[in-house]
């Protein structure tokens, strides 16, 4: 008899905060996976956001450090210049990285800084109650947009992954979900081939993760995941962005 | 034949989301409505143990990580 699935030793044997049939339970299990397979536990930094995933600290099984809203970039930067052997990564909600987070986002990558980065796209704001977020679909609905998301007021919601694939810098981008074990499986490979990246030091690198949010969303968890495939994912189209390791001619040649 | 497994639940901790019930490719999970845990949720369960083929779907889902799968 042999155990095929068992909790990772890369998180606490805390039970999480988040609410019921909330994803951020199944990706933070695919980043501690991942670190735990490559044997980079001991040596790894996490930086935590603010948003729903601000208690991150007390469940991934490494050193953490905490972050104001939006500079987990700017804070992983920091700690990898001064420590370059370690493995640091920041783990950002879409409130967090796509909106207050922008500019520390894209002049990391642009500055092809070696850390590897977990962006939880949700497309709303979960901690503080369900508002629109830049990532929330045109006509859905949040308490911020009772009448749905309208982009001539609103503006059309942010692809992150398409805009920071079109920096230089930006080695490794790709977008995964977590809508069927399939999806999971695949985001797993995703994480831990930008986690590889850094391992490698060849820079930056980052894993859109589209997640769902079933207690603002108003939606039952198996459901949630539904309106996840059929709603972001035609919205926010999954697979690889940019892989520089993989390019053979440097951009513009 | 297909791999005969175990799928274990650590029921204290689960928060009854029922992502693992629609995944599973032998039904054999279900919530517990007879039953309510610490936390206050009915927990997920296994109906049929005979039946399960150790494909890990349940565990991949689950935000909680209550399940523990064996192949026997």
């Amino acid at each position: 008899m042999a155990v095929v699935f068992e909790r990772t030793k890369g998180l606490t044997p805390i039970s999480t905060h988040y609410c019921p049939g909330c994803t951020h339970g199944i990706i933070h299990r695919l980043t501690a996976e991942a670190m735990e397979e490559l044997g980079v536990l001991d040596q790894a930094i996490g930086v935590a956001p603010v948003g729903c995933s601000v208690l991150a600290y007390k469940y991934f099984n490494c050193d953490m450090h905490e972050a104001a809203h939006g500079r987990a970039p700017a804070v992983a930067t920091g700690i990898k210049r001064v420590l370059p052997d370690k493995f640091v990564f920041t783990y950002q909600g879409d409130g967090d990285l796509a909106s207050i987070g922008t500019a520390e986002i894209v002049h990391a990558a642009h500055r092809s800084e070696n850390i590897s980065v977990v962006f939880v796209n949700n497309a709303i704001y979960g901690m503080t109650g369900g508002q629109m977020a830049p990532t929330t679909l045109a006509g859905q609905r949040t308490t911020t947009s009772p009448l749905g998301r309208d982009p001539a007021h609103a503006g059309y919601p942010i692809r992150i992954s398409e805009m920071l694939a079109t920096i230089p810098g930006a080695t490794f981008i790709e977008r995964v979900a977590v809508d069927s074990p399939a999806n999971v499986r695949k985001a797993k490979r995703a994480i831990k081939r930008a986690f590889e990246i850094q391992l490698e030091g060849k820079g930056f690198s980052l894993v859109e993760v589209l997640s769902t949010c079933p207690t603002n969303w108003g939606i039952e968890p198996p459901n949630a995941l539904k309106w996840l495939k059929e709603n972001m994912i035609p919205y926010y189209p999954l697979g690889n962005f940019r892989d520089a390791t993989k390019e053979e001619v440097s951009d513009g040649q | 034949m297909a791999a005969k497994g175990r799928v274990t639940f650590s029921q204290d901790q689960c928060k009854g989301c029922g992502l693992c019930v629609d995944v599973c490719p032998v039904h054999i999970l279900a919530l517990d409505r007879e039953s309510i845990n610490a936390k206050g949720y009915n927990p997920a369960y296994c109906t049929d143990q005979e039946k399960c083929i150790a494909c890990t779907n349940c565990a991949t889902m689950c935000p909680d990580l209550v399940i523990v799968v064996e192949r026997l």
